[in-house]
């Protein structure tokens, strides 16, 4: 479904991303992965085509390059790390602004529009906040609501960056398992950058660990999360364990003895 | 999170399709009709207060009457006298039409630049705009004696520099830049060239009086002010006014609007520049006149909802009731002798400036 081929971002003076490849089929799940600052979140913005980047990305067999914004956004939806959300705004709007790129310029929303932001607030459980201030909610609630408007632009592709992060455990699960429910279901294409390299190995297909800008590895959940893997590009100390269906565990080490 | 929220969530997200209480809130934000209507009721009752003001002894009832009258294919008989209508017609009916325009222009430029820089302390007057266009419509008045009706494209030029300005200083001054980044640089911006343009002023003494009644706010100026403001309005108002959605969209940040499919920084450029023709508008007939634009779509956001879709609308004609009856206190609490407008509305703004800074510090950061 997306296939990236040697991107690469400078950002200033600064090499980002160096020669990276990506590759996930449809309806797969890939989690990148990496220390802070390795350029997880550039990448998935590049992908976007969000920052300038060298390298070709193609999505469906078409050059993103040359995709017409529109286009490209009725292909891929976004949700950054930290989305800036207009707190006046109602969530049902909120919602209606993924319709963004199915609206004429100075156009206004169908009622096919409509129809399909209230259908996605009713499948999150958010219908009876349609009403209510973004501003309102609570850290679970905009989380779901960011959700909602990626979900509105019925693309194939959803990139989420940190989906969980500022989650408590059981709002993470709660959106992970959201998350892979309308995989399923829709059979939507994932990328998403993820902190907890537990969790990654547990949700994936498969993982890409990024390190210092580039692609350190690449594959299964059990072939990527090694403890010498994990050690070296992490710089900690784990142990890494088979958990349940053979997906990895990954804990951490205490004590120097 | 707090973990202690955790539980109000799990029991209202536990009944979600329970009701059907939120589908009647299933509808995207829009000016209401209410709201229209109520809105244009105030501007009808000012404006009628505005044509009273001050003649003691015509009727309400009476301007309500004569104002039928002025309508096409409406005839009524007021009872008023030849000299009285004309009173009316000629001075107070100008005046009040300026008043309302200006005002709109104003608010509605407010809640334009407030939308393109995601601020909402954005004003025409402290962004710069204001006092560019007060310096080159002076520049064009003392040194250049442009014809009347090309000085709002001077102004125009004038607004456009003000902002531009303000920005690059406030770009330059605070990476990312606070609410209060912009502000700033938009208040060194417009000491600087007001400073330039006092200097300039008194270029010619002759024409000193003139230029200080229209810097401080002059819609006095009969049928002729009427004219000249009322086309660049026009187009500036429908652009802002189409541009409502976009708006919205551009309210969650460059990026997520880029992600959405909108070419943001096309959309902030042509917002950008119909705020300024209705700030250069404004300005070049009727000068300084500060605050409206933070005051009235403040007050709209809090009444009828933050989507632009209904800002801009309700701010235009907001604005117009708004220096409607700033005008009228500045005829009549001095009566005989008159008050600038503009000393009104810095006396109402500057107080509510100081409340909305207090309220974005406490939602932004």
């Amino acid at each position: 479904m997306i296939e990236a081929r040697s991107v690469s971002v400078r950002l200033g003076e600064r090499d980002v991303l160096t020669g990276v490849d990506l590759g996930v089929g449809r309806g797969e799940w890939l989690a990148v992965i990496g220390p802070n600052g390795a350029g997880k979140s550039t990448l998935l913005k590049a992908v976007m085509g969000l920052v300038a980047h060298r390298g070709d990305v193609t999505l469906d067999g078409r050059p993103a390059a040359r995709l017409r914004p529109r286009e490209r956004a009725r292909l891929m939806a976004y949700a950054p790390q930290t989305p800036a959300l207009p707190a006046d705004m109602t969530v049902f709007d909120y919602a209606l602004l993924g319709r963004t790129p199915y609206i004429p310029y100075l156009g206004r929303e169908s009622r096919s529009d409509r129809e399909i932001a209230a259908s996605v607030l009713d499948r999150l459980d958010l219908t009876a906040f349609a009403g209510r201030r973004v501003g309102e909610l609570s850290g679970g609630e905009r989380q779901r609501v960011v959700l909602a408007r990626a979900l509105a632009q019925q693309a194939p592709v959803l990139l989420l960056d940190e989906p969980t992060t500022a989650l408590d455990l059981g709002h993470q699960q709660q959106v992970l398992e959201l998350v892979d429910r309308l995989r399923r279901a829709d059979g939507l294409t994932v990328v998403s950058t993820l902190h907890d390299l537990t969790v990654a190995g547990l949700y994936a297909d498969s993982l890409l660990l990024i390190a210092d800008g580039r692609a350190a590895a690449a594959g299964e959940p059990a072939e990527v999360l090694t403890e010498p893997l994990v050690g070296r590009h992490f710089d900690a100390r784990v142990r890494i364990e088979p958990g349940p269906g053979g997906r990895p565990v990954v804990h951490l080490v205490r004590g120097g003895t | 999170m707090p973990s202690h929220q955790a539980p109000a969530r799990e029991e209202t997200g536990a009944q979600p399709r329970a009701g059907a209480p939120a589908a009647g809130t299933a509808r995207p934000s829009r000016a209401r009709p209410a709201w229209l209507a109520g809105a244009l009721v105030v501007l009808a009752a000012s404006m009628v207060a505005g044509l009273l003001g001050g003649a003691a002894d015509i009727s309400p009832w009476q301007v309500v009457l004569q104002a039928a009258d002025w309508l096409p294919f409406v005839h009524v008989d007021s009872g008023l006298t030849p000299v009285e209508q004309g009173l009316l017609f000629e001075l107070r009916l100008p005046r009040v039409i300026v008043a309302a325009v200006v005002g709109g222009l104003l608010a509605m430029a407010g809640a334009g630049y407030q939308g393109v820089f995601r601020n909402p302390l954005a004003d025409p007057y402290l962004l710069g705009a204001a006092a560019g266009a007060g310096l080159t419509t002076t520049v064009a008045i003392v040194l250049l004696s442009v014809p009347g009706n090309a000085i709002p494209v001077a102004a125009f030029a004038g607004a456009l520099g003000g902002v531009f300005l303000a920005y690059a200083l406030g770009h330059s001054a605070g990476r990312g830049g606070g609410t209060a980044t912009l502000v700033l640089a938009g208040v060194a911006v417009t000491s600087f060239l007001t400073a330039v343009q006092t200097f300039i002023q008194q270029f010619k003494v002759e024409e000193l009086q003139r230029v200080y009644a229209w810097i401080l706010g002059d819609i006095g100026g009969g049928w002729e002010q009427a004219v000249m403001v009322l086309p660049y309005g026009a187009v500036s108002a429908a652009v802002l006014l189409l541009h409502g959605r976009m708006l919205d969209v551009l309210s969650v940040g460059d990026e997520e609007a880029a992600s959405l499919g909108l070419r943001a920084g096309r959309v902030r450029l042509v917002v950008l520049m119909a705020a300024s023709l209705a700030t250069a508008a404004a300005v070049a007939s009727s000068g300084l006149i500060g605050f409206v634009g933070i005051v009235v779509p403040h007050v709209v956001r809090r009444l009828a909802g933050g989507s632009y879709r209904i800002v801009l609308p309700l701010s235009l004609i907001g604005g117009a009731a708004f220096l409607v009856l700033a005008d009228l206190v500045a005829r009549t609490v001095l009566a005989p002798a008159e008050l600038p407008i503009g000393v009104v509305t810095m006396f109402v703004g500057a107080p509510f400036f100081v409340a909305v800074l207090r309220m974005t510090r406490r939602t932004l950061t």
